[in-house]
């Protein structure tokens, strides 16, 4: 209970320091603060787009939780995220005619398989070349930019837009939502999808041999090594699960909402990601709480765009920069509480 | 062409080498720092932003090196005071100075993510002077890790804190001076980018430089000569991607697909990295508090 209380604290404290930012640039903090509420719990439809933007984040977050489990840092969701959307799109134009049930296991089957090869690569990387993951990682994201924006421009283009997107993919592979909010706004199935996934990672991670297994590598390396744990190839499962993960984002994006890819969709999806993780403690329920959070800044901060005369969009990333630096500095500010209040109760 | 390939090779290069001097300096003293896209990103938009403003450019240099020095202030206080995790924080950092810059753009001039374009006796069209600079930074800190005491202490307290606390020296303060000295270094290539190589600051002017600085460090093995000699490598493969895309490649005449081309310089550092480089030997004490 104590972390979940820091943790809160920390959270408070990062959205006070953004407020106290935008007051200095001549936007009354409370308006502010007013704008995000209302814009992304205000009405039936805001709440739909929040839980839009919360999916991927959950996707991503869990991502990110699953290798920081096994010692790796995944900073390469964005292009694990747009290679699963590549082969979703790739499969859904080739193979547009499928029963309806088939069509979606396997369009998410896709994403996965797209991402998790992405994620592999990373994998084998740095447990057979010794090459560091952060800088690997960043490196196919750029990778997987230049590969999708090519594919989708050359070999799927959508002959009847002048945008940089696809071909749509095949009507049965389009997942529905459910009721009133989802005619309303672009929340779909994949929400539900992604709730399944936290329950399925948690249960992997923390109830199977396998993910002990996994755990231990990432807590103690040399124990599991000597315990006989074949440390090299769950690092490169680690990988391959977690790009898979990112990977269906493109569930959410493609089969629940635009039908096909655009180039670019994702705009930081992969990075929000390691700061919902941290924020979720890398525990699956932590991650979806958190998801929500920057979820809600996410629409919060689009509406800040509409209604204030300074304020972007880019708002959001400095709010989640804040809570991302005092969730990671934690330990010093209860410390320097404690400090304080014996200073206070001595005084 | 080959002259010409060479000397825009150079010209990448540059800000490449002085955020890889800026992240050397970091990271010897222990400090994992991926904070230089922030170091590029800031030094060119304060560059570009005082040019604008107030049109001289002594105080266009001054406040980019200053502005670099306190992003440089708000790692060193995450890293080194409160202990938060390097790689975390300086994630975070990146992130903070992405969102700041729009939002400040559009508060100060009214225009979404960039500054007003500057006109030419604004800029810096002469590249040598940064390269004079740029040459100096690297001679300058491999002087300073072989002949100044507090190079030796900044190498110690990369290597073996320890050592260097048991001798009465303050390791926070040694790695401080270290990231705000790398800082001030990293924001000329900033300078660079937005009054010697473009017109003003644009949207994510860097563009990923700092991480391709981070990898040429690895790839030089955190030592000043080697360094620079990925930073070119990096620069030359930028400038031939850039020559590639006008040339005529394809059967039917058509120039090589441009994404594949610009990719050319990641899929260098990868290649690079696994295939070369191998298992590296970081500064022993990164990364750890």
């Amino acid at each position: 209970m104590g972390k979940a209380v820091s943790t809160v604290f920390s959270v408070v404290l990062g959205i006070l320091c953004c407020l106290a930012m935008s007051s200095l640039l001549g936007e009354s903090p409370l308006r502010v603060l007013y704008i995000l509420i209302n814009g992304s719990f205000g009405s039936l439809s805001a709440v739909g787009y929040t839980l839009f933007y919360t999916t991927p984040l959950i996707f991503t977050g869990l991502s990110v939780a699953l290798a920081f489990h096994c010692g790796l840092f995944n900073i390469g969701g964005e292009g694990q995220l747009y290679m699963g959307a590549l082969a979703l799109t790739a499969i859904g134009i080739m193979a547009p005619e499928l029963d309806i049930f088939s069509a979606p296991l396997l369009g998410i089957g896709a994403a996965m398989i797209g991402g998790g090869i992405w994620g592999g690569v990373a994998g084998w990387l740095k447990t057979y070349r010794g090459s560091h993951e952060v800088i690997v990682t960043i490196m196919l994201n750029f990778l997987s930019y230049a590969i999708c924006g090519y594919s989708i421009l050359h070999i799927f283009k959508n002959p009847n837009s002048q945008s940089p997107e696809s071909a749509e993919i095949g009507n049965s592979y389009l997942i529905g939502g459910f009721g009133e909010i989802s005619r309303i706004s672009p929340l779909n199935l994949s929400f539900v999808l992604a709730l399944f996934v936290a329950f399925g990672v948690w249960f992997l991670l923390f109830k199977t041999v396998w993910g002990y297994e996994m755990r231990l590598v990432g807590s103690k390396p040399e124990t599991a090594r000597r315990a006989g744990i074949k440390v090299r190839i769950r690092v490169i499962e680690a990988m391959v699960l977690s790009g898979s993960l990112s990977g269906l984002v493109a569930v959410n994006e493609i089969m629940g909402f635009s039908h096909k890819f655009r180039d670019q969709f994702s705009g930081g999806y992969g990075f929000i990601g390691i700061a919902v993780a941290l924020l979720g403690r890398s525990k699956p329920l932590g991650v979806i709480f958190a998801a929500l959070l920057f979820g809600a800044i996410q629409k919060g901060s689009l509406e800040l765009e509409i209604d204030t005369e300074k304020i972007t969009r880019d708002l959001a990333g400095v709010m989640q920069a804040f809570i991302i630096l005092f969730v990671a500095s934690e330990a010093y500010w209860i410390k320097w509480g404690r400090a304080l209040k014996n200073k206070l109760v001595r005084a | 062409m080959n002259q010409e390939w060479i000397y825009s090779g150079i010209r990448l290069s540059l800000p490449l080498i002085f955020a890889s001097m800026g992240g050397l300096l970091s990271e010897r003293a222990g400090v994992a720092n991926i904070a230089l896209e922030s170091y590029l990103l800031v030094g060119s938009f304060t560059a570009a932003a005082t040019m604008a403003l107030s049109h001289s450019l002594a105080l266009s240099f001054g406040a980019a090196v200053f502005a670099c020095v306190l992003v440089g202030l708000l790692f060193c206080f995450f890293t080194l005071v409160a202990k938060a995790d390097q790689i975390i924080s300086g994630m975070a950092i990146n992130l903070f100075v992405m969102g700041l810059i729009p939002v400040v753009c559009k508060t100060v001039f009214g225009l979404s993510g960039q500054t007003p374009s500057l006109s030419m006796n604004e800029r810096i069209l002469d590249p040598s002077i940064f390269i004079i600079l740029a040459l100096f930074a690297v001679a300058g800190i491999s002087l300073f890790f072989s002949r100044t005491v507090l190079g030796l202490r900044v190498w110690a307290a990369g290597e073996n804190p320890e050592s260097l606390r048991t001798q009465g020296v303050n390791v926070n303060r040694t790695r401080m001076k270290a990231i705000l000295l790398g800082a001030a270094i990293a924001s000329l290539g900033g300078i660079y980018l937005s009054l010697g190589a473009g017109s003003g600051y644009t949207r994510n002017m860097s563009a990923g430089r700092g991480y391709i600085a981070l990898a040429a460090l690895i790839f030089g093995r955190w030592k000043p000569m080697w360094t620079m000699a990925g930073c070119l490598l990096f620069g030359l493969a930028d400038a031939l991607q850039i020559i590639i895309q006008t040339i005529p490649m394809m059967e039917n005449g058509d120039p090589l697909p441009t994404q594949f081309v610009q990719a050319l310089p990641y899929v260098v550092t990868l290649i690079l990295l696994a295939g070369f480089v191998g298992k590296v030997r970081a500064p022993s004490a990164i990364n750890k508090a």
